[in-house]
């Protein structure tokens, strides 16, 4: 229905390896980014911005992350949150050692830092895999968590133990810091979260990505294949800790503006798997799928409960938000294995043979 | 430094064997409450090649519902009986919703759908119940309290009783496992499927009464431990943590592994202790919490199948 590909002929092998090789999809994701960067902004309002969309965003780079690692390359990763922290502390870091320089400078190098650590830890992966692995990830997540609270020198030995983002301009205005502006904190958010995406596409669409889903369908055989497990792996484990350093990052210093180790708990690290696991393993677009839904679920039983005209406490629907958020997973696992992005699939394969079954 | 590192923790040891004693019993201890987490994973997934992650929480769960219905008036005893009655019907219908629609799923999607589980339970769990920490019920439960204090090597160690009790209805609970595995019918049963689904069904193995029967036995292993850690601290969903010590354990033992988690249990349960008591002072402390997990690594670099685990052989 929406999409009538008449007439689009690939001409060359080039236009046929596109990531977005119909007319249409590069027509939406025009009007998607406009609707994000123009109209979002303008029409949203401080609610929206700061409280719904930065957070989505975040929450989603995070699940990128995880998801190149555990959707692509196939290593189950519980240490997500400790790889946020890592980022999050190492701005931190920079950003005092070095005020004048621009914090988005800071916030992308930071990601440098969380990937050398994910490597470290992405190392007993040659030797272990499946549920063993995420048994060492989470070493990675209780050691790092441990490391934001017991060594003050992290957090420039406040007495709180907590970080806080000092302010910090961007072209001579405030991105943090108490004065800034939703509209601009998320503007930088969003430029950021669509710059890496933009590389995470072209990642997995390339050599790099299709080795990463070699060794994730059967590692022997893409070893046997001539790909060398412990780069390729490693590289993962790199690329995955960079996306949620940088997701650290831009949550401490663009959204919640101060952050204790808690932040970084390991149920941080759960709900973002649950994320890519509800939009759907290796997919790009699942992420942001399971990011809105994880995310937005509470937001929703919250406003939908005194719209019905009930009045339930906040424990209370804080416990209900559990049992749903639970429920779905295994519902979801159960209509549908491959996620959010698997029902978007079938709906776009049913709107381009429309009226047609098939 | 070295010398703090290697000698000093060692010198202190020989020095008051008293307190060396007693960090090796609370090490003990606590290994054979992480061994009986273990011991509920390890059921499961001998039986249906389910990684429960959701075992920790049906420990909470467990505890909690004994907890909740005697507060609710129930007699102790019946409280028990009506928590197994809960933990059975618990089991039915995770076979029912989760498992039976899941069948031939990749491990990976059965083990998220446990995380899912995990999730609902404690919602459902802290719904019904409420929030709040809660004290177990040991008294009503004819359990011993107290301390024994033993004068020995120059000092004083004391026991808990709870915890010699753990310790010998956890013995006694691996001894019936292992009878009920290797004497009875559904034993043999359970042991057919381990090996392979496909052959158990063949030979007209009902999978599904299996699978419950599995879920009922992890679910009666969680209340033994639910009871025993709620008596030495409390019920609350705060167990859910600890209850993750239970990964390095089964890492250390094997997944396939019944003596395996208990032997892994104790080691970890010992190792975390010495190591915070005699090392923790050296880096601030608290490393407890992850120490565990570099006790299995260690371990995972030099037997990547765990200690008893089953030899793994890939084909492609």
């Amino acid at each position: 229905m929406l999409y009538r590909e008449t007439g689009q002929f690939r001409t060359s092998y080039k236009a046929d390896m596109a990531v977005f090789p119909i007319r249409q999809d590069r027509i939406g994701l025009a009007i998607i980014l406009l609707l994000a960067f123009v109209a979002t902004p303008l029409f949203g309002g401080g609610f929206l911005l700061s409280a719904v969309m930065i957070p989505l965003l975040v929450f989603a780079l995070a699940a990128l992350g995880l998801n190149l690692l555990t959707g692509y390359t196939g290593q189950l990763s519980l240490g997500t949150a400790g790889f946020m922290g890592v980022g999050a502390y190492a701005c931190y870091k920079l950003t005092t050692f070095f005020p004048e320089v621009n914090l988005i400078v800071w916030i992308l190098a930071s990601g440098f830092f969380s990937a050398a650590v994910g490597v470290l830890f992405g190392l007993p992966s040659l030797r272990i895999k499946g549920f063993y692995l995420a048994v060492a990830t989470l070493a990675a997540q209780f050691f790092l968590q441990w490391c934001f609270i017991r060594i003050p020198w992290l957090y420039n030995n406040n007495v709180s133990g907590a970080i806080e983002a000092p302010v910090r301009t961007l072209f001579g205005m405030p991105i943090t810091g108490p004065h800034a502006t939703p509209e601009l904190r998320y503007l930088v958010v969003l430029s950021i979260v669509a710059l890496l995406t933009w590389i995470a596409s072209n990642l997995v669409h390339g050599r790099v990505g299709r080795s990463w889903m070699a060794v994730r369908d059967m590692d022997i055989a893409a070893e046997l294949m001539g790909i060398r497990l412990l780069p390729t792996k490693l590289l993962a484990f790199a690329v995955s800790s960079f996306y949620c350093g940088v997701a650290g990052a831009l949550m401490v210093f663009l959204w919640y503006g101060s952050a204790e180790p808690e932040v970084f708990s390991i149920s941080q690290s759960f709900l973002i798997l649950f994320m890519v696991i509800i939009g759907g393993l290796g997919s790009l677009i699942g992420s942001f799928f399971g990011a809105a839904l994880i995310y937005g679920l509470p937001i929703v039983l919250k406003s939908l409960f005194p719209m019905l005209g009930l009045s339930v406490g906040a424990a209370t629907i804080e416990h209900i938000t559990f049992m749903v958020v639970g429920a779905m997973i295994i519902g979801f696992l159960i209509v549908e294995p491959h996620g959010l992005a698997s029902i978007w699939r079938t709906i776009k394969q049913k709107l381009r043979v429309w009226p047609f079954p098939y | 430094m070295l010398y703090n590192i290697f000698i000093d923790p060692f010198v202190q040891m020989a020095g008051a064997p008293d307190l060396l004693v007693q960090a090796l019993w609370d090490g003990l201890v606590s290994g054979v409450l992480y061994a009986l987490i273990a011991l509920g994973f390890v059921l499961i997934f001998k039986a249906s090649g389910v990684f429960n992650f959701a075992q920790g929480i049906m420990v909470v769960f467990a505890a909690l519902t004994l907890v909740g219905l005697y507060e609710k008036g129930v007699p102790a005893y019946v409280a028990l009986a009506l928590t197994l009655v809960v933990m059975f019907l618990l089991a039915v219908a995770v076979e029912r919703v989760v498992l039976r629609p899941l069948v031939n799923q990749p491990d990976i999607i059965l083990f998220m759908a446990t995380f899912g589980l995990t999730y609902f339970l404690i919602g459902f769990g802290e719904l019904v119940f409420g929030g709040n920490p809660k004290a177990m019920i040991t008294a009503q439960l004819g359990l011993p309290r107290g301390v024994i204090d033993v004068e020995m090597l120059g000092g004083r160690v004391s026991f808990q009783k709870i915890d010699i009790a753990a310790a010998v209805i956890a013995s006694i609970m691996v001894a019936a496992l292992a009878v009920f595995f290797q004497k009875t019918r559904i034993g043999r049963a359970l042991r057919a499927v381990a090996d392979s689904h496909k052959a158990a069904l063949s030979v007209g193995i009902s999978l599904n009464q299996i699978w419950v029967i599995v879920w009922f036995a992890a679910g009666v292993v969680a209340l033994a431990a639910g009871i025993m850690w709620g008596a030495r601290s409390e019920v609350s969903f705060a167990l859910e943590i600890v209850a993750l010590k239970a990964l390095p354990v089964l890492v250390l033992g094997g997944f396939t592994s019944v003596p395996g988690a208990i032997v892994g249990g104790l080691i970890i349960g010992v190792g975390e202790k010495l190591g915070e008591f005699y090392w923790g002072p050296l880096v601030g402390g608290g490393v407890e919490t992850w120490l565990a997990y570099f006790i299995a690594l260690a371990f995972l670099l030099f037997r990547p199948q765990g200690l008893f685990g089953e030899k793994i052989i890939e084909r492609i």
